[in-house]
């Protein structure tokens, strides 16, 4: 077995997550200027992607994994607003 | 040793997700937000999943990153620039995301069973599973973000582009 499951347990990754997420909201709440807003929201959907990976590798599993792609999918759009910004 | 390890990169991630939030300077936010990235993945070469590390770091520390560098710079934005928010705003701000932390973390607090099957080994989040996951069984959504990528790049030549004539 992998030396990180038997030593952490999957709740510090989902508490971990769950901080980062809080932090996310409270940057999106706070915060007035829009590429900083959407910076917070990045760091959101990264929260969900860490939990994301971390069940599939605790459950023994790729499918989980490859839920990430499709939050990193919506990156393009982003980045045709950014160039639209310019 | 890999808790440690663990323990370590977390609150990196944390105190620079913080420092993101709270410091004054957007160029400042994208930096100690690219620092978060690196700590995220770290979290992943920890789990085993180096594929999505590597995609992970060419994607944010790479791309969007410096793009929106280029943004800052272009519109020239200060600390002086950007509106800020009323002390009642922020409070209440503040006030609501720690009640849903702790609604979070109480609901979640000792809910979590889950049994690692006994053949787990570590190659799950090698390419060669992913992949095959990626294009049996994900095969739609997967070309759905093909279909978006797309509309996104079609999208971002018009706007490029503004003066053209159609």
């Amino acid at each position: 077995m992998l030396e990180s499951i038997r030593q952490i347990p999957i709740d510090y990754y989902v508490y971990l997550s769950t901080l980062l997420f809080v932090i996310g909201i409270l940057g999106v709440l706070i915060r007035r200027n829009a590429i900083i807003v959407l910076m917070c929201v990045e760091l959101m959907l990264n929260a969900v992607n860490l939990l994301l990976a971390a069940f599939s590798t605790y459950l023994a599993t790729p499918r989980a994994r490859s839920w990430c792609f499709s939050s990193w999918s919506w990156r393009p759009p982003k980045r045709r607003w950014g160039l639209a910004f310019w | 040793m890999t808790l440690y390890l663990f323990l370590t990169l977390a609150v990196v991630s944390v105190i620079t997700a913080l420092l993101m939030v709270f410091s004054k300077s957007p160029v400042r936010s994208v930096l100690y937000l690219i620092l978060t990235f690196f700590a995220i993945a770290g979290q992943y070469i920890l789990l085993n999943a180096q594929f999505l590390a590597v995609v992970h770091i060419i994607v944010y520390a790479g791309a969007i990153m410096v793009l929106f560098l280029f943004v800052l710079m272009m519109l020239n934005l200060n600390s002086d620039t950007e509106p800020q928010k009323s002390t009642v705003w922020k409070l209440t701000a503040g006030i609501a995301s720690g009640l849903l932390l702790v609604t979070l973390v109480g609901a979640l607090r000792g809910s979590i069973q889950i049994s690692t099957p006994a053949e787990a080994n570590g190659r799950v989040g090698l390419v060669e599973n992913l992949g095959r996951v990626l294009f049996t069984d994900f095969v739609v959504p997967f070309e759905i973000a093909g279909i978006l990528f797309l509309a996104a790049m079609v999208g971002a030549v018009l706007v490029g582009k503004r003066d053209l004539q159609v």
